[in-house]
Order: structure tokens, then sequence, then C-alpha cells
């Protein structure tokens, strides 16, 4: 579905991602953590348009992506979310998700009609008709999520859609994700939250200083020295054995 | 569903008091407001597609009317083309300079300030280029278009003897601009261009062409305001570098919309009747200080522009809303203590 080949970018003398590779079958939730600085978001930005590789090929559903503006990629099924999101905040949500429904949707009528479905969907039905502005940290989350998913997308790429959600919110989340997997979208997510990671993906990469330094099924990785070493001093080695031991 | 009835009958009686109104009101002076109004809410709808649809604000709109007006004016008094061909014409070179600065701007993904210098910057040029230009816009002495005197003709002249012909002239313009406006808040270009207004990356992840999506804002903006020259044209008469490509229609076009409410189809509307009105109490209760002192209108502008951005950031419109939401509350408060 998608393949990412030996992409570099650099920011003037900073190289965010140096030569990497990634693969995400049709069908599969494939996750990419890494500590933060690694370069995820980075690789996010450019396989998605936003940013153009100083080197390497990205091809999505057999189509050369490269270089590709964000909403022409987007028009071929290919969307990210944001980790810092992006609400429209003078909208509502129903008309936020709209905005996303259009992209397959001409008529405004039954773009929103399709924003309340999805809304629905995703445990927003009750705060449809709110200002996007009003929403607390889960609910612009869902948002994010919501108007990705409405634009009717083949591969979602999901930038941190957990972090700063409370346990209850994250299992919540969790279930809506292997949802949406289960409609036949494939699904590649950063995420920090090592047990939802675990329990979520069939196959995981590491990113370190921008480049893939480990990858297979998460609970080998997990156990891959060099991704302990990686976290270390980050305290995050304790967390990947915690969830490790837990899954 | 109290309320929308009641706007409802509301726009109705309005849009039947503005079509009786020249047989209401007898006094030219009182026409001439009503015209003035009129214009004023179509100039600021012309802004309010790019500025407050489209979060591209213009310190420059004077380049599109004065453009309209120019080729309206020049097709006219040098070629002897009737005015209801030239305003096509004017309105394709209304959407000519749009996208030559659209592109420009966009192309280079100017925003915000930027965006406002550069339209300025196109206004002032054009004022320049007007000026210097003789041979084709009689230069600052300006250009006087020959006076109809054949009363069977003023409609085919697009010249009307009395207030009341220009009056239903700038009422249907006005009626079309927020017909224009209210089907594009209701359609999928509209839905992208406020999307591209609230955050044009998160537009753009969703599949919002934005360069596209502001290039249409800025043409039809562009258009309208042209149009907005013509109807100058045809009622004032004349047209020089000053009217058309001076500040005084940019800062217009720009500060009815914001005092309206930006974003909505009626803000123009309403913020030009505001703004009238007060210019003219004002203008009454300063008349000594006021004769003869261009510019003063502007000052009057300023005052006012700065007064609503502190207290009214949503215009009018605005202030009207939450009244009225407050009013349900109040009520729907009120049922709940009586049930208790
Ligand atoms: N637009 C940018 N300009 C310059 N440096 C950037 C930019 N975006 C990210 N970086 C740098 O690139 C590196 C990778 O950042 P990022 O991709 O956000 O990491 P992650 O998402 O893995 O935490 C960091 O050192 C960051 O400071
Ligand atoms: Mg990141």
């Amino acid at each position: 579905m998608l393949e990412a080949t030996d992409i570099i970018k650099r920011f003037g003398g900073l190289v965010a991602v140096s030569d990497a590779s990634l693969t995400v079958p049709e069908g599969r939730i494939v996750s990419l953590i890494g500590p933060n600085g690694a370069g995820k978001t980075t690789l996010f930005a450019v396989i998605s348009g936003f940013l153009k590789p100083d080197a390497g090929r990205i091809t999505f559903a057999g189509t050369d992506v490269t270089g590709m503006r964000p909403h022409e990629v987007c028009r071929l099924g290919l969307v990210r979310t944001f980790q810092v999101v992006q609400p429209f905040a003078n909208l509502t949500v129903r008309e936020n998700i709209a905005a996303g429904a259009h992209n397959r949707i001409r008529g405004r009528a039954e773009a929103l009609d399709h924003a309340g479905e999805v809304g629905k969907r995703l445990g927003m039905g009750g705060m449809l008709d709110q200002p996007a502005g009003a929403l607390t940290v889960a609910g612009r989350k869902r948002l994010e999520l919501s108007r990705a998913l409405a634009t009717g997308p083949k591969l979602l790429l999901l930038d941190e859609v957990m972090a700063g959600l409370n346990a209850t919110e994250i299992t919540e989340i969790v279930e809506v994700i292997r949802g949406i997997r289960d409609t036949g979208i494939t699904i590649l997510l950063i995420e920090h939250v090592m047990q939802a990671v675990m329990s979520l993906s069939d196959y995981t990469y590491v990113l370190n200083n921008g480049a893939i330094i480990s990858r297979g099924a998460p609970r080998e990785v997990a156990a891959d020295p060099q991704v302990v070493e990686a976290y270390l001093g980050h305290g995050a080695s304790e967390r990947i054995a915690a969830g490790g031991a837990g899954a | 569903m109290t309320g929308t009835m009641g706007w409802r009958i509301f726009w109705l009686v309005l849009g039947a008091l503005a079509i009786v109104a020249p047989w209401i009101i007898t006094s030219g002076f009182w026409i001439n407001f009503l015209i003035l109004t009129l214009f004023l809410a179509f100039l600021g709808q012309g802004w309010n597609i790019m500025g407050g649809y489209g979060g591209q604000f213009s310190f420059g709109h004077a380049v599109f009317f004065g453009t309209g007006a120019y080729i309206q004016a020049i097709l006219q008094s040098k070629f002897g083309w009737n005015p209801w061909l030239t305003l096509w014409f004017a309105m394709a070179g209304g959407v000519l300079v749009a996208a030559f600065i659209g592109y420009l701007s966009f192309r280079y993904g100017l925003r915000g300030s930027y965006f406002a210098l550069i339209t300025l910057a196109f206004a002032e040029a054009f004022r320049v280029l007007a000026t210097a230009a003789e041979g084709v816009t009689e230069g600052g002495k300006g250009i006087l278009i020959a006076l109809n005197q054949d009363p069977e003709r003023s409609f085919a002249m697009m010249q009307f003897a009395t207030g009341t012909g220009y009056y239903y002239f700038i009422l249907i313009l006005t009626v079309l601009s927020l017909v224009v406006v209210w089907a594009m808040e209701r359609s999928r270009f509209g839905a992208q261009l406020v999307a591209v207004r609230e955050n044009e990356d998160a537009a753009e992840a969703i599949g919002v062409n934005a360069f596209r999506v502001k290039m249409g804002a800025i043409c039809l903006s562009g258009a309208m305001t042209a149009l907005g020259g013509v109807f100058y044209v045809q009622k004032f008469l004349l047209m020089d570098p000053n009217i058309a490509y001076g500040p005084t229609k940019s800062v217009e076009a720009l500060v009815v919309p914001i005092i309206g409410g930006m974003g909505t189809v009626f803000g123009p509307l309403l913020g030009s009747a505001f703004l009238h009105t007060m210019g003219e109490i004002t203008k009454e209760a300063t008349q000594f200080f006021w004769q003869d002192r261009p510019g003063l209108d502007l000052i009057f502008y300023g005052v006012i522009l700065v007064l609503v951005l502190a207290f009214l950031p949503n215009g009018l419109v605005g202030l009207i809303k939450g009244q009225w939401r407050g009013r349900r509350q109040g009520r729907a408060a009120e049922r709940k203590k009586a049930v208790a």
C-alpha cells in the first residue's frame, strides 16, 4: 500500500530523516516509534506531501507520490493527522468533519450528513453542534481523527492521537482505531503509549536520529537491545519493558 | 423555531420596504443616502468574500474597483460602446487583475500582512499609472462620461434621470451579491474557503487545494468589486485616479464588513447601514467643523473601526446573534426555574 524508500530530509545542517525506508501492507496497522526528536513527524510530513524530501521515493497504491501537494495525496486516499491538533476553531464539530467529507462529496447537505455519521461513529454524537474551539483535548483528538476519516482514505497516518489522554480515553480510542482498520482502512501510527502500540500494531518500526534502527513484531522490537539503548536517557526503557511484559 | 419565523418575517418586511422605498421617501437626500448605503454594502460584500470568508485581508481593494470603473469609463467615452456591453469587460478586467495579484501572492505563499501590503502596493501603483497614462485615462483631469439627454434611452444608456432608477439598480446588485454569498456559504467551495481561512495546512491535509480556492475567491471578489466601479461611473459619470485607486474605496470596502460581521452574509449590509447612519448623525452634529474637510470621514471610519475591533470582535451580526442567544438561554433558564 505505502512504500517509502531511502528518505532523506535535512533542515539546514540538521538531518531530521536519514535514509529511512518503511513499508505498510494493505489492511494492517503499522506503528512508528522512537524517542522525541527522532524525526517521526518529519517523516509523516514528507510522506503526506507537506515537506519535499531531499532524496528518496514514496509510492502509494502503485502511484509515485514523491513531491505531490498534500491535497493531491489526500485525493488519492492518503491522509495525515497532526500531532498538534489543528481544528477549525470557529466552526462546529459537524462543519469541521464536513470539510473533510467534501474531499469525496460535492453537495453540502450530503457532506454534513456524512459528517454527522462519522462523528457519531467516533463517539462525537453529542458534540456535533459545539464549536470545535470549545472541545477538550480528547475531543480535539477525536475531531482530528474524524475529519481525516471523513475524507474517505485508504491509508491514515495518525500522529500521536493518544498523547494527553487519560487511561479510559486511550482504551476508547484504541477501540476506535481498531474499528477503523476493520472497515478496511490501513493505518500507520506514531505513538508513545507502548501498551497501545503493543495491542494495536501488527508491525513496528523504530526511528532514532532519523534512521530506522529496528523493525519487526512489536514484542521483538521492544526486546531489541538497540531500541532499549535508544530510549535510555529518555527514561523510556522502563516504559517499553513494562509494555512488553504487559502485552 | 419562533426565532427562524421571526427572522423570516423581518426579512420579508425589510424586502417589501426596500421595494417600495422610493414611493415613501420622496426626498432626494434620503434616496441618495439609501443608494450610497447599498453601494457600500455591495463593495463590502466583494471584500467580504475574500477577507471575511477566505481570511485574506486586502488593503487595496480599490485596485479592482478602479479597474472596473476605468474600463467602463474608457470604453464608453473613447470607443462609444454601450454601457451594458462594457460592464462585462469591466468585470473581466477586475478578474484579470485579481488573478494576477492572486497568482503572485498565493503561489509564493504570501499570507497575512504580506498579502495586505501587496494589495495596497498594487492599488498605489495603479493610481500612479492611471495618472501618468494621460493618453488613455486623461490623467489627473479624469474622464467625463457624456450625459444622456434622451429620457427614452435612460435604461439603454444605464443613466437614470432620478435617484429612483439608480436606487433600483444598486438594490438589484446588492440583492444579487447577497444571493451569491448566501449560495457560496452553502457550497463546497464556500466550506473549503472557510477551511483555508481557519487553518490552511489542516485544509490541505484533508484534500483542499488551498491555492485554487484562494484564486477562486479573489477572482469572484475582483469581479464583484469591479462591478461596483461600473455602478459608480454610471452614477457619477466621471472617474479620476484618486477616486479609482485612492485609499478611500479600499478602506470603505474593508471597514463595512468588519463592522457588520466578517464572513457573514448580511454583515456588509448591516455595517454599511450603521456606518452611514452614524456618519449622517455625526455630520449633523458637527456641521460647522465638518464642512470642506476631506479626510475627516476616513478618521471617522478609523474611530468606529477601532471601537468595533475592541468591543465587538464579531461585528454587529455577532452582537445580534449573541443577544438573541442570550435571550433564548434566559428564557430556557426561566422555564427551568418555573419547573423547579
Ligand atoms: N520545520 C523544521 N525546521 C527545522 N527543524 C525541524 C523542523 N521540524 C522538525 N525539526 C527538527 O527535526 C527533528 C525531528 O523532529 P520531529 O520529526 O518533530 O521528531 P519526532 O516527531 O520524532 O518527535 C527535531 O530535531 C526537530 O527539532
Ligand atoms: Mg512528533
